[in-house]
């Protein structure tokens, strides 16, 4: 094949591959906002708290397979624990309150992970190389690192099983129902506190998986909280309250911003990759502001 | 003779058992400084309809949501007197507490939930039943059965069906929790008079085949009266006058103050109250 056509694939899949991770940080920040209309700030602290947690338990001498499980349960109490101290004080109150609280609540958990972690950056090894995958590249004749390709996966899966979770599941109809309405879901006994521990739990374990991607890569560090920026074209793209919105927005975005760097950056010297991303949102925000699965708020009255 | 009649007749003389609900001399109270309740009470008899009348602010609402706790989710509280539900007290526990024991609120201003479709409206009403899917389709079509409309519509998103499907979707969720009793939050709010005569016939049918007792506020003192056995008229925030809905159908004053006639019978729309006002939320 020719190899333009070739080169393009690759950076094509390179790109999707982020993006089902953008996608991922994005699903957190939706599932909560959907279920208690909080933007949360914090979740780039989670993300970091959580992947940082899971590096510490590995290094006190835990196999692989604990300090996972151990970091999960750490997220579902620190998901206990905001619904507990956070959520339930404030519950009716105004959506910027909750805002501030959460911004609170980020700088809580980066303070508690420095603290009990240290601040220095940790390797995390998931076994998995970040070199080219010999019999793709072989059979096709592109290149795609196995790190990419099993993280995209595990991204992929994560986002499937929310999906499903969320459609076809009991907490997740109870979950949606919150969603539309906290009264007229409290009026038939759904019983919002145990959603709202559910959300933050599961943004909590979505946030240990994105860690862990993205830790893998760059090295488990400070800089992991500004992940969750990344984030923020996403949710404007697909929109604060799509689920499926997110997940193809991440994936726009992840590609657009690697072919926009390889073909459109030579023309402004390159570095248009940290940015790209944000003038696509500028650009729906302008002519789509409802995102691209436009969740319209329904008015009739 | 019309049914009404009869069953007015029958609750009039009914048995003096032990009322589903009893509701004694409460004071509800928002933000600890606004006192909307100044000693309410009233009963609701087992297996009755009851209304509970009055203009705007007299505090219809805040005595529902003392019922059924909802008032907790708005700051607001019961700061005086007690509330029984089948014998027990209730007044400090929670709405899903209560939907537990059997007593389901529907909300004023019919709050569906606007993404859901109409049938998985009707299961969220199920929640807090521990329910197999076949257990589901059945309650589901026990529901549907008193709402024909609602299996039409079981697919639509609840936000884009009309405002008396939007109402009978909430009623029927409320049923799903297979309640003893349900407090209505004005059902006639913004409906044109086919519709609310079709959902009171439909709550009728509810009263009497499930056996569900109903405490009802009503702006549309007309409709409320025609299906109640027993009526209570509120005025900020106390009861002003009670009685068999019959006897306060033809009492002077509420004939005057609240059906919009004059004494000589004739309806004087002038003086009539808007019935139909602008949906408001909460
Ligand atoms: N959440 C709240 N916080 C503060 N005050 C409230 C609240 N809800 C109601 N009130 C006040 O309590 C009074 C009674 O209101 P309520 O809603 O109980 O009246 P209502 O009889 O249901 O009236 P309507 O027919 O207009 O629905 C009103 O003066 C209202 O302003
Ligand atoms: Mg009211």
């Amino acid at each position: 094949m020719n190899p333009e056509i070739l080169f393009f694939f690759e950076v094509l899949l390179g790109g999707l591959l982020a993006g089902v991770m953008y996608s991922l940080v994005a699903l957190g920040f939706v599932l909560i906002y959907k279920a208690s209309s909080v933007f949360n700030f914090a979740q780039g602290a989670m993300v970091f708290f959580a992947v940082l947690s899971f590096v510490g338990f590995m290094e006190l001498g835990l196999p692989f397979f604990l300090a996972l499980l151990v970091t999960v349960g750490l997220m579902v109490l620190v998901g206990m624990a905001t619904e507990r101290f956070v959520l339930r004080p404030l519950v009716n109150q105004h959506e910027d309150t909750l805002l501030m609280a959460t911004i609170g609540l980020a700088f809580v958990l980066e303070g508690l992970a420095q603290l009990v972690w240290g601040v220095e950056v940790r390797r995390l090894d998931l076994g998995i190389p970040d070199v080219p995958i010999m019999w793709i590249a072989d059979a096709t004749g592109i290149f795609v690192s196995a790190l990419d390709l099993v993280a995209g996966l595990v991204a992929a899966v994560m986002v499937a099983v929310l999906a499903i979770v969320f459609s076809r599941t009991k907490v997740g109809l109870g979950l949606r129902a919150v969603a539309d309405g906290h009264g007229a879901a409290m009026s038939i006994g759904i019983p919002l506190s145990q959603v709202w521990v559910f959300v933050w739990a599961t943004a909590g374990i979505v946030a240990l998986v994105a860690g862990m991607l993205w830790g893998a890569r760059a090295g488990v560090q400070f800089a992991l909280v500004g992940l969750a920026l990344k984030a923020l074209p996403v949710l404007i793209i697909g929109g604060f309250t799509s689920v499926p919105g997110v997940i193809v927005a991440g994936l726009i975005v992840g590609a657009s911003e690697k072919l926009a760097e390889v073909y459109i950056g030579p023309y402004f010297g390159g570095g248009i990759e940290g940015w790209a991303p944000y003038m696509l949102a500028v650009l729906f925000l302008m002519f789509r502001p409802e995102g691209l699965f436009g969740e319209r708020i329904i008015r009739r009255v | 003779m019309t049914m009404t009649a009869t069953r007015t007749a029958e609750a009039a003389a009914g048995p003096a058992a032990q009322p589903i609900l009893s509701v004694r001399n409460i004071e509800a109270i928002y933000d600890n400084v606004i006192l909307v309740l100044r000693g309410v009470s009233l009963e609701v008899p087992e297996g009755s309809i009851v209304a509970l009348l009055g203009g705007n602010g007299a505090g219809k609402s805040t005595t529902l949501k003392s019922i059924s706790t909802m008032i907790t989710a708005e700051r607001g509280r019961v700061s005086k007197g007690s509330i029984h539900f089948r014998g027990e007290r209730t007044d400090q526990l929670t709405p899903g507490a209560l939907v537990g024991m059997g007593m389901v609120q529907v909300m004023e201003g019919r709050m569906c939930f606007g993404h859901l479709t109409v049938e998985e409206n009707l299961v969220a009403g199920a929640y807090t039943r521990k329910l197999s899917k076949a257990q589901i389709r059945d309650e589901l079509e026990r529901v549907y059965a008193y709402f024909p409309r609602l299996k039409e519509r079981r697919t639509s998103q609840a936000g884009y069906t009309s405002g008396g499907e939007q109402q009978m979707t909430a009623i029927g969720r409320a049923m799903m929790a297979k309640p003893r009793m349900l407090l209505l939050d004005e059902p006639s709010m913004g409906l044109a008079p086919q519709i609310v005569a079709e959902i009171f016939e439909i709550v009728r049918d509810l009263n009497e085949k499930e056996g569900v007792s109903i405490l009802l506020a009503e702006q549309n003192t007309a409709v409320a009266l025609k299906y109640a056995n027993y009526g209570y008229i509120l005025e900020s925030g106390r009861i002003m006058m009670d009685g068999p809905a019959a006897d306060l159908a033809a009492n002077k004053d509420v004939r005057e103050f609240y059906l919009g006639m004059s004494s000589d019978g004739r309806d004087s729309f002038r003086n009539r109250k808007s019935y139909r006002r602008k949906k408001r939320w909460i």
